[in-house]
């Protein structure tokens, strides 16, 4: 005689990061600004990357900004800093990622007109951060040559959400016995079609390649408007 | 861990809706969760528990749809379910393809709420009430905990 009531939401679990995400995204693209997610799992070297991609952009005389997330310190911020360009820290004290409303925070006061990049780098972790979309053009899944080649079918969530690979630290490959085609087909089989880009920061081979990748990213961006 | 934040937004999210709804006790919450979501169902439930202690979710019936993935098979012409989440190829031909149908929920299905107070018998109790005001003891028929919720 009594009914259950059953409410039929169909909803999504993230709503209000997905909503976010998508006001940040429409006001990135507003600027003319490509927004880049960096993922990887921690010591792949992101912030290595990130340091000479910094570096170069701005010898380039573009402006391009990084916002950094961390589970604690903001090292990897003052370490980015040196390369002259702003950057600002999320700490999120144990977090396991990074949500849009916390780089949405970090955006008040930033004139993103006068931007051309801003990359994110996520906390290190190839799981957590698969879900959150943090209003990125670009998400960049790296992978070093030291983690092993199954780390793609390991983490398939993460490699399917992302835009291009790039395997980092192969100036270490011959040392580490790394298996490059076992590598690239395990990112091809969950992620069909995904471009894949080798760099070793330390040498800078592969640098410029990225680095033209990035470029045509935004000229896309721009175009697309 | 980030079930644990997967889980604060299911609670969020369900509170709004049950606010919207009139409120009252959540007995059971449907998910949706897709395989390439990277949600391990077992730390979702425990987080889910420690979460939802001390609010209208407490000891609610977690359900969870497990949701495979389904590829679009170009070559086949039709949409596969795959055994696992390690390779997008069809399993008939071996074709690979990106073109994903289902398997990324992170959904919330519905809510199961505890039943309202029937209207019907509310409205027969004052009704009752009221037709037998002559009567010094007019409650006795009718459901007495109604009668005293409602009261203001």
């Amino acid at each position: 005689m009594i009914q259950p009531r059953i409410l039929e939401v169909r909803t999504k679990i993230l709503k209000v990061n997905d909503e976010t995400a998508r006001a940040m995204r429409r006001r990135f693209e507003a600027a003319g600004v490509l927004v880049v997610n960096l993922v990887s799992s921690p010591g792949s070297g992101k912030t290595a990357l990130l340091e000479e991609t910094l570096r170069r952009l701005k010898a380039r005389g573009m402006s391009v900004a990084a916002i950094v997330g961390d589970l604690e310190t903001d090292n990897d911020a003052q370490r980015l800093a040196r390369s002259g360009v702003p950057v600002r820290q999320i700490e999120t004290h144990g977090l396991c990622h990074l949500e849009a409303a916390m780089v949405d925070e970090r955006l008040a006061g930033w004139d993103l007109a006068g931007l051309e990049i801003l990359f994110i780098e996520n906390v290190g972790n190839l799981v957590c951060p698969t879900s959150w979309d943090l209003g990125e053009s670009v998400r960049v899944a790296l992978l070093s040559v030291t983690e092993g080649e199954d780390k793609p079918l390991k983490y398939p969530g993460l490699f399917n959400t992302s835009d291009l690979a790039v395997i980092t630290k192969t100036d270490l490959a011959e040392a580490v016995g790394f298996d490059r085609a076992l590598t690239l087909s395990n990112i091809e089989q969950v992620r069909p079609g995904m471009p894949v880009l080798e760099v070793a920061t330390k040498t800078g081979t592969g640098i410029d390649p990225w680095i033209e990748a990035l470029l045509a990213r935004r000229v896309a961006l721009l175009n697309s408007r | 861990m980030h079930e644990l934040s997967i889980a604060t937004a299911v609670i969020d999210e369900v509170s709004k809706h049950v606010a919207g709804a009139g409120g009252g006790r959540v007995l059971a919450i449907t998910l949706r969760i897709g395989r390439l979501s990277c949600v391990q169902e077992g730390a979702l439930r425990f987080c889910f528990d420690l979460a939802s202690a001390d609010t209208k979710l407490s000891g609610a019936r977690l359900e969870i749809i497990d949701v495979p993935v389904r590829i679009w098979c170009p070559a086949c012409g039709a949409e596969q379910e795959l055994p696992g989440v390690q390779s997008l190829a069809c399993p008939e031909c071996g074709r690979l393809s990106g073109d994903i149908r289902a398997g990324r929920e992170l959904d919330l299905e519905s809510i199961e709420l505890e039943p309202l107070p029937p209207p019907s018998t509310e409205q027969t109790a004052s009704e009752l009430t009221s037709s037998t005001s002559t009567s010094t003891e007019p409650d006795s028929t009718a459901p007495q905990p109604l009668l005293e919720r409602d009261q203001p």
